[in-house]
């Protein structure tokens, strides 16, 4: 083969992989968590510091666990969302505020109202890092048996909950059964 | 209406660059000259149109009309005056505006400065830019408007991302895409003349210049990137391999060959089929980037769009552009290759090497940046192989790189003379042993072995290359030209830059700690004294600022006031880090977070040496500038260029 052909051969095949990526979601990153047990933490409460919450708290039930701050709009863009999700009641709302301010937290909840069965603080970030997470808002779907069984990054909007939680929780509720 | 008339404009800059690619080529096919006259007057054109859009877009953001979409989302009224302008590039729509605005730019400074070029090249030249311009201009009129409004008027704007809110970066962009698009005159050329089929020494003789202007600005564009990250960011880093800077790093390194691969073509009319395939390349590279950060098909913290309807465009364009110009590589460059000549000892081997040594540094690095789409597209999962992959596999090729540049510098073209080499550059070689290996041993005591490999190599290489210069300063030597001498300076600066990454990568100390006011902490040999805690307000932002003093065996050195800032319409925390600068060593305090209890954690690092980093870049960029200002590239044309050069041919760079 002439060697004045491989530049073009070679950039040919490199469109192929382009336009494969193109029809990818670029907001879509696995997480290596799911299918396994949600990490171990112990944090205090956003409201009452002196007590806690653990990852026990998310056990039992299905639980969405959500991460978010106050500093972050796209939280402010969901929160309404979470609130409708805690209406209907079929979970359990956790979050994790993420290095974030107790006071700004706190009058966020008050103003903007509070869906969260109860808030970790995790002012470091370090309970973050184990859950790999990569920015907020990041929304986790926990089984009873505490498997981490869906990841979504970005906003939450009623459609993803239709269509990734609410099939996954009734998939998983019918294995069980 | 201002919004309005700065689309018309837009849209009859689109029409005229029409005319600049359509009559140009027919008519260089034809060999009409009536056609073929078209060339200049409508590349003036497009580039006053282009010139009045982009101004009358700049003056929407200037006046702060909120109505206009970009304008909106991304300026704001408290904004200071200098950021409103930097605002028109802080977005997508505006920054391609430039890129193309750079473009026609480009194409008029090619169409003023070619009298001398023979017409069948000159208007070719310009035709090819020309449609370079016609893809971008529609993909900017179709998918990504500028001009835009917006329904209900919003009141006030979204403000710029506070990152980008800084003198750095507001030059950052224009700059790099300076560096980008000019290496669109580069590709013309190499286009203009394989459709012509003629290359020679004359011809690599006029894309010289352009070429390494190109490259000065986009080394310039780099380094200013990383100097912004490593202050702005707040942890100190100054590169970071993300798939942006990958993507203006990837046409720097196979424009760094385009130089070396032109050089052998001018000198001796050899290297013809790289030379064309690496200017087709270094453009095309930048195209890629440009898809790259634009498409969002790789995630990156960089990337600000995200829009399938413009990749799609993207990728278009890319495959017209791109394959349109290895097609006729494949189809007419084997006809015009010439690759012999030479003994193994020579400059064209060394040189032959370089090009191979940075096409594979570009050939991993793009591997590197493209293993998580080529995964992902194999349904393998969203991976990412970051820094440790890329500091490895940069490594390999760049160690005998800097070796082989110092002995190449000095080995004359056809047939080097080895013995005469060795007793030039021996001593050079033992300076550089000793004085590497004492400076770092006395310095930092001990250290890896690829340590003192790096920092002896680096000196070897700023040694190799001043020794002429030098030698010529006290009236000895070979008389330099200008192109000669930059040369020289601008390996240098590789040199030095060289010395930076290795010292600040081995020898930096980083650490968070927890202080309280009024306490002291020490940090290798530093006391940080973290004193007091204010609120200061800015144009734009609240910020609360640490007083921190450092001192060394007891004596104050450094006062600073690292920031942390809250930007009023973001509402998002940066940090603005206090470093003290100096040539042997930096030391960055940056504030972080509050503890409670009058304690703050507090970031702070000792970075040995890496001012030599962007120190090496500016003298790299003084090479180049030196370089481009070489008389021959202004002379006539030689009519027997060849034989006139011949006899100081070995002589020359």
């Amino acid at each position: 083969m002439n060697r004045f052909i491989v530049p073009i051969v070679g950039f040919a095949i490199l469109v192929i992989f382009l336009m494969v990526g193109l029809n990818r979601d670029p907001t879509f990153v696995p997480s290596p968590l799911i299918g396994k047990q949600i990490p171990t933490f112990s944090l205090p409460r956003l409201d009452e510091p002196d007590k806690t919450v653990t990852d026990a708290n998310l056990r039992g039930q299905f639980s969405i666990f959500n991460v978010w701050a106050t500093w972050c709009s796209g939280c402010r863009q969901e929160h309404p969302v979470l609130n409708q999700i805690a209406a209907q009641g079929q979970v359990q709302i956790y979050g994790l505020n993420w290095k974030d301010d107790v006071g700004l937290a706190s009058s966020w909840l008050q103003k903007l109202g509070n869906p969260y069965t109860a808030n970790a603080f995790d002012k470091e970030g370090r309970v973050a890092i184990d859950w790999g997470v990569y920015g907020a808002p990041e929304t986790f779907l926990i089984a009873p048996d505490g498997t981490v069984l869906y990841r979504h990054i970005s906003p939450m909007t009623m459609d993803v909950w239709k269509t990734e939680f609410l099939t996954r929780i009734a998939a998983a509720a019918g294995e069980t059964r | 209406m201002i919004p309005e008339l700065g689309q018309l404009c837009t849209t009859i800059a689109l029409c005229l660059a029409g005319v600049q690619t359509i009559f140009p080529l027919v008519g260089a096919h034809r060999n009409q000259r009536s056609w073929m006259a078209v060339a200049r007057p409508a590349a003036v054109g497009h580039f006053v149109f282009l010139t009045i859009g982009f101004g009358l877009l700049t003056y929407s953001f200037i006046i702060n009309d909120f109505s206009v979409l970009i304008v909106a989302s991304t300026s704001n009224s408290q904004l200071p005056i200098l950021y409103r302008v930097a605002a028109v590039w802080g977005g997508h729509e505006g920054s391609l505006m430039l890129w193309v605005l750079l473009l026609s730019f480009w194409t008029v400074a090619v169409s003023v400065s070619s009298r001398r070029l023979p017409d069948y090249l000159a208007t070719r030249v310009i035709g090819v830019m020309g449609f370079i311009s016609v893809g971008l201009l529609l993909y900017i009129l179709s998918v990504s408007n500028p001009f835009l409004r917006i329904l209900p008027v919003p009141f006030d704007g979204n403000d710029m991302n506070p990152l980008l809110q800084d003198p750095a970066m507001a030059l950052h962009p224009p700059m790099l895409y300076t560096g980008y698009v000019g290496f669109a005159v580069a590709f013309a050329y190499a286009i203009a003349a394989m459709l012509a089929g003629r290359v020679d020494q004359q011809w690599a003789r006029w894309v010289r210049p352009w070429t390494t202007a190109a490259w000065t600005f986009l080394t310039l564009g780099i380094a200013l990137g990383s100097w912004w990250a490593y202050y702005e960011l707040g942890w100190g880093g100054w590169w970071f391999w993300d798939p942006v800077e990958n993507a203006s790093f990837m046409p720097w390194l196979i424009g760094t060959a385009l130089i070396h691969s032109l050089a052998v073509t001018e000198k001796r009319d050899l290297f013809k089929g790289s030379t064309l395939l690496l200017a087709i390349g270094a453009f095309s590279l930048s195209l890629l980037g440009t898809f790259l950060v634009r498409s969002g098909v790789l995630v990156s913290v960089h990337a600000f769009a995200s829009d399938p309807t413009r990749g799609v465009f993207i990728l278009s364009l890319l495959v017209i552009v791109i394959g349109g110009a290895l097609s006729i590589y494949a189809w007419r460059a084997p006809g015009l290759d010439r690759n012999a000549g030479f003994k193994a000892v020579s400059r064209e081997t060394f040189l032959l090497i370089n090009n191979i040594l940075l096409s594979a540094a570009t050939g991993l690095i793009l591997l590197g940046t493209l293993y998580p789409l080529v995964l992902d597209a194999l349904a393998m999962g969203k991976i990412s192989v970051g820094k440790p992959y890329f500091d490895t596999v940069f490594i390999i090729p760049m160690l005998p790189l800097v070796i082989f540049a110092g002995i190449g510098m000095h080995a004359a073209w056809k047939q080097a003379d080895t013995a005469q080499m060795v007793r030039k550059l021996r001593w050079l070689v033992v300076i550089a042993l000793i004085t590497g290996i004492m400076m770092t041993a006395l310095a930092w005591g001990t250290g890896p072995v690829l340590t003192f490999v790096g920092v002896v190599t680096g000196i070897w290489l700023v040694l190799a290359s001043l020794r002429d210069p030098v030698m010529r300063l006290f009236g000895k030597g070979p008389l330099l030209t200008a192109s000669m001498i930059g040369m020289q300076i601008a390996h240098a600066g590789v040199g030095l830059f060289v010395i930076g990454v290795t010292v600040t990568s081995t020898y930096s100390i980083e650490t968070d700690q927890s202080v309280r006011i009024g306490e002291t902490v020490q940090v290798a040999d530093y006391s940080v004294t973290f004193n007091d805690l204010q609120q200061v307000q800015g144009a734009n932002y609240t910020a609360l600022r640490a007083d921190i003093d450092i001192s060394q065996d007891g004596r104050i050195i450094a006062h600073l006031n690292p920031e942390k800032r809250v930007y009023r319409v973001q509402t998002m925390p940066m940090t603005e880090a206090g470093i003290d600068v100096g040539l042997g060593r930096d030391l960055f305090v940056a504030l972080g977070e509050d503890l409670g209890d009058n304690a703050w954690s507090l970031r702070i690092q000792y970075k040995p040496m890496i001012r030599f980093i962007w120190l090496g870049c500016i003298v790299m960029a003084l090479g180049g500038l030196i370089a481009m200002g070489d008389r021959r590239y202004r002379a006539a044309i030689q009519s027997k260029s060849p034989a006139v050069e011949s006899g100081t041919a070995t002589k020359l760079v």
